[in-house]
């Protein structure tokens, strides 16, 4: 058996965890890996405490990178806005637990990435709604 | 080896130095030459060459080693003329690779003969480099872009092309060999309707000039381009053919020293051509690197290269199918028709971690969408796996991935419950 495709990891991408869409997210993005053209969209809600309360995925993709979102999302459910946001890169590769190649650090990254965006996002929105001003 | 194989791959292998590396223990199983090929020691010598014996500037120097660089840099563009059979050297234009050739032609020759509402015509199955530039062309120009589409057999739909042809295209712009599918395109018989309507035409050789006998005059083509560094030479290498009477019609592309023929303050006149063309100092070395390389195909004979590699394919094609269940592979199931190329997906596991798990066993292919994102977009897939032939590909490489093909079966088990969004 590879290291690299240990039964977690494939358990992960046959049966990925959050698989799917929610129908009102607070925020959501779809994000791509130029590389390999794979997407995958996250969607999720905050609770009035600012939590996350909900979180899904979709879309296509390796291994490493359905793996990745499948986890984080495990990972995310539950914790407060700020701790996702400062989540790092080195995170992701702490609950992934295998050695990525730098030709493979996209895939597994991607999923992380797109969330963060779907923060940045959702902030804009929130402050100018906040504001009554759009940027 | 097969007798049936005109080269004999494991002698091609000790010219070319990266065999005598192992990895993992073995030998490179390297099929990802559609990308870019490895190269003989007779290029890298030929560089090395010109870096520790004659490396002056080209077209400048009054002594022997500048006289030297300008005959072998000169030497290599008559090298080059000769192996597309352009009927003048003076066509040729050096550039570093097949992208900035097309970005030439669309520059220079595009912006001062496409205007608003032109049509430009290419084809879905174009790489990148024969389709961005396009794009960026036909905005600016507020010109038509219209695109021949292609059949589950991965070829280009005759009878598009056809209807395409009745809008009075200015430009035909496609690829001689898909770089995704392999898909030989019939490129006289499409030039030649494309002439008919008045249109000039770039053909894309990035992919055919490694792998089969090029005749630009036979093709009739108005632009030929293509790489070197797919053609056993150096990277920053490639060229660009184009008929005498567009070159000198077309203003310069990028400007500056080398591409003058005399400059005021206010005023410069240019360059005869291809000079014209190669503003600045070139990459001498891999100029003289691409010569060397064209030499090396040319004395193996490029009948026999696009043989060997009609036959490998034609193995790939029967071997997989029935060594690795499921396998799907894409492109026109004929190996004529298609060459030195095998693309394919398996249903267990994405391209990428079958790249990942094949690299383990020293086979290297490309996964990806192989900078074909719309090719893709038809075929209804993220990304595939490539596998692509030269002269040091064997049998034995293509068993080393069926073998290597089955392991990552053997991992992946079943296919993911969830397929897709």
């Amino acid at each position: 058996m590879d290291d690299l495709y240990r039964d977690e990891i494939l358990e992960h991408y046959r049966e990925p965890h959050n698989f799917g869409t929610l129908d009102a997210p607070d925020a959501s993005y779809e994000g791509h890996n130029p590389l390999c053209g794979d997407r995958i969209t996250i969607m999720l809600s905050v609770d009035d405490a600012g939590n996350v309360s909900d979180v899904a995925f979709s879309g296509r993709g390796c291994a490493i990178s359905q793996a990745s979102a499948s986890m984080l999302t495990d990972e995310v459910r539950g914790l407060p806005l700020a701790e996702v946001e400062a989540m790092k890169n080195q995170d992701i590769l702490d609950l992934l637990g295998i050695e990525i190649s730098p030709a493979r650090l996209k895939c597994a990254l991607l999923s992380l990435d797109t969330l963060h965006h779907a923060l940045d996002e959702r902030d804009g929105e929130t402050a100018a709604a906040a504001g009554g001003a759009g940027s | 080896m097969n007798a049936s194989f005109p080269l004999d791959p494991e002698a091609i292998r000790r010219d070319f130095p990266i065999f005598e590396r192992e990895f993992h223990g073995r030998r490179l199983a390297y099929m990802d030459s559609a990308a870019t090929a490895l190269k003989p020691r007779v290029v890298v010598e030929a560089m090395n060459e010109y870096n520790t014996r004659y490396s002056a500037n080209v077209h400048r120097g009054i002594y022997t080693i500048g006289e030297e660089a300008t005959a072998a840099y000169e030497g290599a563009r008559e090298k080059v003329a000769r192996f597309i059979n352009a009927p003048d050297p003076h066509e040729v234009v050096f550039v570093r690779n097949a992208t900035e050739a097309v970005n030439l032609v669309a520059y220079a020759w595009g912006r001062s003969n496409i205007g608003r509402a032109d049509a430009i015509v290419t084809t879905e199955m174009e790489h990148h480099s024969n389709l961005v530039p396009w794009q960026l062309l036909a905005q600016e120009k507020d010109a038509d872009l219209e695109f021949v589409p292609f059949d589950a057999s991965g070829r280009l739909i005759g009878d598009s092309y056809e209807v395409l042809l009745r809008t009075r295209p200015k430009l035909v712009a496609f690829t001689h060999k898909s770089n995704a599918l392999g898909t030989l395109n019939d490129v006289r018989s499409m030039v030649a309707q494309a002439h008919e309507v008045g249109a000039l035409v770039l053909v894309d050789g990035a992919q055919a000039v490694p792998h089969l006998p090029v005749d630009v005059q036979d093709i009739g083509a108005d632009f030929y381009v293509f790489s070197g560094h797919k053609v056993l030479g150096p990277g920053g290498s490639g060229a660009l053919w184009a008929r005498r009477e567009l070159l000198e019609a077309m203003p310069p592309f990028m400007s500056g020293g080398e591409m003058i023929h005399s400059v005021h303050l206010r005023h410069s006149t240019f360059a005869d051509i291809p000079h014209k063309f190669e503003a600045g100092t070139p990459d001498v070395a891999a100029a003289i690197g691409l010569g060397a390389a064209v030499d090396y195909l040319t004395a193996l004979d490029m009948e026999n290269v696009a043989a060997h590699e009609e036959r490998l394919t034609a193995y790939a094609l029967e071997l997989l199918p029935r060594e690795v269940p499921g396998i799907r592979i894409h492109g026109p199931a004929e190996p004529a028709d298609r060459a030195g190329i095998v693309t394919f997906t398996l249903p267990e596991a994405h391209a990428h971690d079958v790249a990942t798990l094949l690299d383990r066993e020293a086979i290297a292919i490309r996964a990806g969408h192989h900078c074909t994102q719309p090719l893709h977009e038809r075929l209804g897939e993220t990304a595939t796996g490539r596998a692509s032939f030269s002269v040091y590909s064997s049998t034995d490489d293509i068993d080393r991935l069926a073998v290597g093909l089955r392991g990552v079966q053997r991992i992946f088990g079943r296919s993911p419950a969830v397929a897709g969004a």
